[in-house]
This record gives structure tokens, sequence and C-alpha cells, in this order.
């Protein structure tokens, strides 16, 4: 089930939360995947401003090998554009490799001929960047639904 | 004084529209773990967008002019322009974007001083600002 504890979103077990909740408990996984150093900055202190662990990855290609390397995320926010692997093949492999985890494409883009085709690939939703705090309350309410 | 100083500096900021609230967004973020996030964040856009004013300068240097590589340069500076809420620099690169698109060469170009200056300004008044900050903690 997932908890709030001191105001940080984790995940624990229904039957041993209330007696042991620090062994019983861990944290949501996010990984933020942007080609923009200052985006990754941002997204990540707000990520971790809710209680999140965040790890990040420049590109596509590097956020697969982390899937690939038996690192799991509960969340990833997935850039549209980036060199070497875009947002759209890497959301796309992702998928195809079963990975489960709710991948929310960020783009500065605001044509909705582009965010639908982002959004075919697998996301569970798609946002525009930069993202702000509503934005990310949002998405980690719809994280909580799913982890339930 | 420093922060009557700097307070006065920041409501100028945005009254004058040099920043949106995105900006707002980074204050918002910076904590006692975090006591430097905004002016870390800011000076990661100064070297980032350095880059893109360089790579937008060598590409209208090139004949013939490649507008969809510009276009696609200035729509990554508008992105990190947007990240820290630059309002005027995010405009000027709109504009710029526009003459892209109808392949205006000389509109690029006067845009592009435009993005420069704005650039420069909002430099010049984000230092002062956060250094009044600074000394204000």
């Amino acid at each position: 089930m997932v908890v709030y504890l001191a105001g940080k979103m984790v995940i624990g077990s229904s039957k041993k939360v209330v007696a042991d909740p620090i062994e019983e408990v861990r944290r949501i996984c996010a990984l933020v995947v942007d080609d923009d150093p200052l985006v990754r900055r941002i997204h990540g202190m707000l990520l971790a401003r809710y209680g999140l662990e965040t790890e990040a990855a420049e590109n596509g290609k590097e956020a697969i090998d982390l899937f690939l390397s038996g690192k799991t995320f509960d969340l990833v926010l997935m850039d549209m554009e980036m060199p070497v692997m875009d947002g759209l093949q890497a959301t796309q492999r992702l998928r195809g490799m079963g990975v489960s985890s709710m991948i929310v494409g960020v783009t500065a883009r605001g044509l909705e001929a582009e965010k639908e085709a982002f959004m075919a690939t697998g996301l569970d939703a798609c946002c525009v960047k930069p993202l702000n705090a509503e934005a990310v309350i949002s998405v980690l309410d719809e994280l909580a639904k799913k982890l339930l | 004084m420093e922060g009557h100083q700097a307070a006065c500096m920041r409501k100028a900021l945005f009254d004058q529209g040099y920043l949106d609230e995105q900006f707002l967004q980074l204050e918002d973020l910076q904590d006692e773990a975090n006591p430097n996030f905004v002016e870390e964040v800011v000076k990661l856009y100064y070297t980032d967008s350095a880059r893109f004013i360089r790579s937008i300068e060598l590409t209208l240097d090139k004949n013939p002019f490649d507008f969809e590589k510009l276009d696609d340069i200035m729509h990554q500076f508008k992105g990190s322009s947007s990240s820290i809420g630059a309002k005027k620099v995010k405009r000027e690169c709109t504009q710029f974007q526009e003459y892209c698109k109808i392949g205006n060469f000389e509109g690029c170009m006067r845009t592009f001083q435009e993005v420069k200056q704005e650039h420069a300004a909002l430099k010049k008044k984000l230092e002062s600002y956060l250094q009044l900050a600074r000394q204000a903690r």
C-alpha cells in the first residue's frame, strides 16, 4: 500500500506498516530522462521535494541501459527530444521490454499531434515542461492509484 | 538593508517582465538543505545558453541557411529559458522561431540580436539580485 510518512511517499506492507514502518517501507524511485542538465536538476529537485529518490539519464539509451542493468523505477519522466535516442523510441523500447513503470512524457512542444504521437508509444501521461508543483502532484496522485 | 534592496530588486524583475512564475517555482525549491539552489540553476542556465548562442552564431554564418537547424537550436534555448522563467528571452526566442518557419533570414538576424540583448540584460540583473540576496541571508 502507498502511504505518506513525514510527507514522503513510500510503499509499505499493509500488515506490518504500523508495527515496523521503517523496515517495511521503501521510497518511491524516479528516473528523470532529459538531455538538458538544467531540466534534470529542476525536475530531480521537484520530485525529491515530495520524497522520491531520483536518478537521471541524459538520453533514452542511458535510460534503457539503467533498466537493463537491473534497476527499477516507479516513475520515469521522459523528455521527448533527445540526442542518441529520443523519448518516443525509448518509451517504445521500454514497453517492449515489459517495463510497467509509470512513464510520463515531458515536452516543450505544444502541438497536439506531436503529443499524441508521443502518447501512442506507451506513455501514461504527457506534460508540458518545465513541470511545476501542481503537475508533479497530479502525476504523483496517478502514481499512487497505480501502485495501490 | 540588503534584504530590503534585494526584495525591491526581485519585485522589479517580475514587474518589468524579466521573470515569470517559473522563477517562483525555483525559489520555492530552495530550502535549508539546498540554500543556493536558485543561484546554482541560474549558473547552469548561463552555461547552457552560452553554448546555444554560439551554436546559433555558427549556423547563421553558414550558407545556405539551415532554418530547420536554427529552429531546433532555438527551441532548445527557449526550453532552457522557460526553465528559469526568463520571460523576455523566451519571447524573443519565439519570435526567432517564427522567422525560421517563414525562412526570413533578416528577421532571424535582427531577432537574434534581441535574444542576446535580453539574455545579457537578465544576466546582469540576476547577478546583482542574487548577490544582494546572498548578503541578506
